[in-house]
């Protein structure tokens, strides 16, 4: 490589202008020792990149491929435990049966009955709202005093 | 897609990941571990991977914006402090081996460089990478790149021009 060729070279180099070929021609130059006395302050910098490469990682991955299995797991366990619970609520409270509350088969009778059972609740509401009465009293006399 | 198709999909451009966190945040121990932050996070979205048309862009993209998170979080720039972790050459070690030294003025100065123009010299004269692929990665277009990198080694010239002219008069 001439000379001339490599300042050619340089000068579009630091003009960020050169190819990677070119490039890798600046650097072969450099790197074959055979250096131009007035190139030679150049020789560190492509020395310096070419042996930047030689660096490498070396530290090993921590890939995690569990993830997935536990947190599936964990949603097999709470069903699991959904299951279990809700089948010992239905073994211990089985469900009552219906009662008998007793039927007729005649319409009269069941007539009857049902009056019956009526004027009971009434018999029995009436005599609640005659406490009640007792309030209207107190109200009545609380007008008389409060009355101005 | 599992463990091993991924380790096949990531293991071309895994030390590129690296090198560029190394490269934003100097540390090495920073840098392993937001390359395996990036690489697991790539993990656990493997199966959106295929719909992208380069996942080694899309790795390079998130390494780029997961350290500049670092860098602006204040716990990093503590750390940053703490592990400048390039050991000083100072007159005892005259006698090593001088391209290793000039070397190691090459990784000062370069860390000295705005980010922007850090990233995008490590991208394309370490990595190799074309400039239409530069600016998918930095989001910036491709003139913007040029020019930036055009800056970033005209920077590194002048500082490497300076340390080596002044090795020259010492002696």
């Amino acid at each position: 490589m001439e000379l001339r060729e490599i300042e050619t070279l340089l000068d579009k180099y630091f003009d960020a202008e050169t190819t990677i070929a070119e490039e890798n021609t600046l650097k072969a130059y450099f790197a074959a020792g055979n250096i131009a006395p007035h190139l030679a302050q150049y020789a560190p910098m492509f020395g310096y990149f070419a042996a930047q490469q030689e660096q490498h990682f070396d530290k090993p991955l921590p890939l995690k491929t569990k993830v997935n299995y536990t947190k599936w797991l964990s949603v097999a366990a709470s069903l699991v435990l959904l299951c279990g619970m809700l089948a010992w609520f239905i073994n211990t409270n089985p469900p009552q049966q219906q009662q008998e509350l007793g039927t007729y088969d005649d319409p009269e009778v069941a007539f009857r009955e049902t009056q019956k059972a009526l004027g009971l609740l009434s018999s029995k509401v009436n005599m609640g709202v005659k406490g009640v009465n007792y309030l209207g009293e107190y109200e009545r006399a609380k007008q008389t005093v409060f009355k101005e | 897609m599992n463990q091993a198709e991924f380790i096949k999909t990531i293991s071309p451009f895994k030390d590129k990941v690296f090198r560029l966190a190394r490269r934003l945040l100097v540390s090495t121990e920073e840098a392993e571990d937001a390359t395996q932050e990036v690489l697991v996070k790539l993990w656990n979205s493997r199966e959106k991977l295929s719909d992208y048309k380069s996942v080694e862009a899309l790795a390079m993209t998130m390494t780029k914006n997961y350290c500049l998170d670092r860098l602006k979080s204040k716990q990093a720039s503590e750390m940053r402090i703490v592990h400048s972790n390039y050991s000083s050459h100072d007159a005892g070690l005259q006698q090593q081996a001088e391209d290793r030294d000039s070397w190691s003025w090459a990784e000062k100065i370069m860390a000295q460089l705005p980010e922007q123009q850090r990233l995008i010299m490590q991208m394309r004269d370490i990595e190799q990478y074309e400039f239409e692929e530069i600016a998918k990665i930095m989001d910036m277009n491709e003139t913007a790149v040029r020019v930036a990198l055009s800056r970033a080694r005209k920077t590194l010239r002048e500082e490497l021009t300076k340390t080596h002219s002044y090795g020259i008069k010492r002696n």
